[in-house]
């Protein structure tokens, strides 16, 4: 199964060796993997997506605890949460095909970043379902390159994760937004 | 107050009441080596082996129960330190490594005597620093020693480059850590203990089984209480060897692959398991899914990741063994008629346990050839089991922890985790140095002993009377008894008939050298060594053929077991 996890860090060099270290030395597998300084520049999230039975992701979570430079791991399992991503695809775009992926990329609130005589290059943001049915939609057009950063995540509502206190469930507010 | 990093180094290891360091010099070492002249406070035994000074600080420590200390060059010195912080990782074993670095302007650049040695020993290390600026040098030392001892203990390595340990910083040695993302569990939670307490009252065949959490918990007297109030068999694993005395009436001995007849029925036959520092590992298990099938296990240990792992538990209690026990007996006081009765309602059971005893003990034949057997329980019987002894690895480690009753914790090194062939001499050496009076023991192999017996030279140095006992059978016998029952005697790479004289080697180096070729030769022969005052090996000459029972083949049930 997939699981979505944000681990808090020390903003320390060689932190991310630890935490990927621990994954490879230990037989777990990472999908992806996004980190950035947050609010407070001495400490990073990592967003990791991962995939394991239930006792992997438990052994998984206690590991990346049992690290001294890590302050909290979040797995959002079970949590209300928004989860997005962002893929910048290079696609064949000529006379007969621009119409259509302009249209494409509109109704996907994405957005041409870069035109060639021809190619576009488009950016798009959304949850995995969103970007696996766009991808899908344009693949038949010619799709040249594709990078993807991975998704981050954050829980619903007005709660937040703090690096000092212990995170409760998402509230019900804001449910629909996208 | 402003000074080197190099008398900063000594001055944060005294405020850390580091009174000796393995270790071993070279370029990058330069400025602390000398800083270190002038410190005749601190004890500097000078190894022969990185390896060596890494496993002795580990024996220090072992035996002590303080933090082990050791201090190495950079590149080669510290690859050379991998076995031994890897050995003390798998067994929870507090040291603190300081690896010196080339110059801070050269690290990564392929710099002579370079090597990323955070890099290298990040999967074997509780936790680790590179030290890039002098004013962060006490700092990073205090935390350091916390992280070893705190929480499950464990190897911590700093290292320092040579630059710093040169320049001039401030020294101001803080009295308290306080890392935010290191929070250590010692209570356990009183809601599950109280939870555990009921599930053993209605048990009617429970067994405790327990591990190296009780010596470093230092929970041996709680864990004595409690099995005794309570009239439960206690066996422990490898790492629990003293946690429990030897010679009680409720020890069953050792569980798990070379485990007795008894510890190993007794598991299986449970109805709970109550687990106390002891993480399942797979030499204690046997086959997992049939691991005390029929019980229901409590499982307390510190550190939460080792629950659940390899068997699933139905009571966690993450905390402090020794807390923890603590906790069980006040509740049992509290409501005494919970358990007043139960040792009585489980005298079945205990009747039982014994039974397997007597039917099955520990035993060899005797048929006069010269058996290691014969010479542990004699080493046993000559000091009373008051000598530390550290093991090496193989049929001697199995044979010392079946036939050597260890009737106190620390009596006994050994490397359990990582199976560390070469361990046992640098850490009798360790334990020699910590307890100057104490008779030490090296039980040892004649394949073991030549991983690390450059030591001798350190052992004569510092006049550290240690007794190694090579009970000597020409093979790497662990792997040879495998050849044997599994790969039909195809003894493959396991001769070990070029060995040097062992008594001539040791007489080179300047220490006793005594050969053993006949049983009534044992017993004269090692009390004179054990009164000589001098380092001594001693080369046993034991039937070559002898092998240890009972053993459960790996991946094998407990219940299955091989017998003599
Ligand atoms: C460093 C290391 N290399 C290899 C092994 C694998 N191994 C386990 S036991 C053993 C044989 C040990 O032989 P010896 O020291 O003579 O002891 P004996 O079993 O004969 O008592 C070997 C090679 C090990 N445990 N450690």
């Amino acid at each position: 199964m997939r699981h979505t996890i944000s681990v808090l860090v020390e903003n320390e060099f060689g932190v991310l060796s630890r935490i990927a270290g621990l994954f490879s030395g230990r037989g777990f597998n990472i999908e992806s993997l996004c980190v950035a300084e947050t609010l407070d520049p001495t400490i990073s999230t990592m967003t990791i997506v991962t995939n394991g039975n239930d006792a992997i992701l438990e052994q998984i979570l206690k590991q990346l605890n049992k690290l001294i430079n890590v302050i909290k791991v979040i797995d959002f399992q079970g949590l209300d949460y928004v989860s997005r991503e962002m893929v910048l695809v290079k696609v064949h775009a000529d006379e007969k095909t621009r119409e259509e992926l302009l249209r494409m990329t509109e109704i996907f609130r994405g957005k041409i970043i870069d035109v060639s005589l021809k190619t576009y290059t488009i950016m798009i943001t959304g949850d995995e379902e969103k970007i696996k049915a766009f991808l899908n939609l344009i693949k038949p057009l010619g799709i040249k390159e594709l990078v993807r950063t991975g998704p981050i995540a954050m829980i619903r509502g007005d709660k937040t994760i703090k690096a000092s206190e212990k995170h409760s469930k998402g509230g019900e507010d804001g449910k629909n937004v996208l | 107050m402003k000074k080197t990093g190099a008398q900063i180094f000594i001055e944060s290891l005294r405020m850390e009441g580091v009174d000796t360091i393995f270790c071993y010099p070279g370029g990058a070492t330069l400025y602390i080596t000398d800083a270190l002249y002038y410190a005749s406070d601190i004890k500097q035994i000078i190894v022969r082996h990185e390896q060596g000074a890494v496993h002795a600080s580990d024996g220090y420590s072992r035996a002590s129960g303080k933090v082990g200390v050791s201090l190495v060059t950079s590149g080669p010195g510290a690859t050379n330190t991998v076995t031994g912080i890897a050995t003390a990782y798998m067994d929870s074993i507090p040291l603190v490594i300081f690896s010196c670095q080339v110059n801070t302007m050269l690290i990564g650049n392929d710099a002579f005597q370079e090597a990323d040695i955070i890099g290298i020993t990040r999967p074997c290390t509780k936790h680790s620093y590179l030290v890039r600026d002098v004013n962060d040098l006490a700092r990073i030392i205090k935390e350091a020693f916390y992280i070893a001892r705190s929480g499950r203990p464990g190897p911590v390595l700093v290292d320092i480059p040579k630059d710093v340990s040169a320049n001039i910083g401030e020294f101001k040695y803080t009295d308290k850590v306080s890392i935010r993302s290191y929070k250590p569990t010692y209570i356990g939670h009183a809601g599950q203990i109280k939870k555990a307490i009921k599930l053993i009252a209605s048990s009617k065949r429970p067994v405790l089984y327990t591990g190296g959490g009780i010596i470093s918990s230092g929970a041996s007297a709680e864990l004595l209480k409690f099995a005794e109030k309570l009239s439960i068999p206690v066996t422990n694993t490898l790492m629990g060897l003293g946690g429990f005395p030897g010679n009680h009436p409720l020890f069953l001995g050792m569980l798990g692959m070379h485990g007795t007849y008894a510890a190993n029925m007794a598991i299986t036959e449970s109805d709970v398991v109550i687990a106390v520092g002891a993480r399942f590992d797979d030499r204690a298990t046997g086959k997992v899914d049939e691991f005390a099938a029929h019980a229901k296990i409590i499982h307390v240990d510190i550190d939460p990741t080792s629950i659940s792992k390899n068997i699933k538990v139905d009571i966690p209690i993450v905390g402090d063994s020794r807390h923890v026990l603590k906790k069980m007996l006040d509740f049992i006081e509290e409501d005494k008629e919970d358990t007043k009765d139960y040792p009585a309602s489980i005298s079945e059971w205990t009747k039982q346990t014994k039974k397997w005893q007597k039917e099955y003990p520990l035993t060899y034949l005797k048929d006069g050839t010269l058996k290691p057997q014969y010479v542990i329980e004699k080493i046993f019987e000559l000091t009373k089991g008051k000598a530390i002894i550290a093991t090496e690895v193989g049929q001697n480690q199995m044979w010392t922890a079946q036939f050597y009753k260890f009737l106190k914790p620390r009596s006994i090194l050994t490397s359990g985790g990582l199976g560390t062939m070469g361990y046992g001499f640098p850490a009798s050496i360790g334990a020699q140095v910590a307890f100057p009076d104490k008779l030490v023991i090296n039980m040892a192999g004649d394949g073991s002993i030549q991983m690390n017996i450059q030591e001798l030279a350190t052992a004569v140095q510092f006049n550290l009377p240690v007794k190694v006992v090579i009970l000597n059978n020409r093979y790497l016998g662990m792997v040879r008894q495998w050849q044997e029952l599994f790969y039909e005697k195809r003894y493959n790479w396991t001769q070990m008939d070029h060995a040097p004289d062992f008594v001539k080697l040791a007489e080179a180096y300047g220490a006793a050298g005594y050969r053993i070729e006949k049983e009534d030769e044992v017993e004269t022969v090692l009390k004179e060594a054990f009164q000589n005052g001098r380092p001594t090996l001693i080369d046993v000459r034991i039937n070559p053929d002898e092998s240890v029972y009972p053993m459960v083949p790996a991946g094998a049930p407990l219940s299955e077991m091989l017998l003599v």
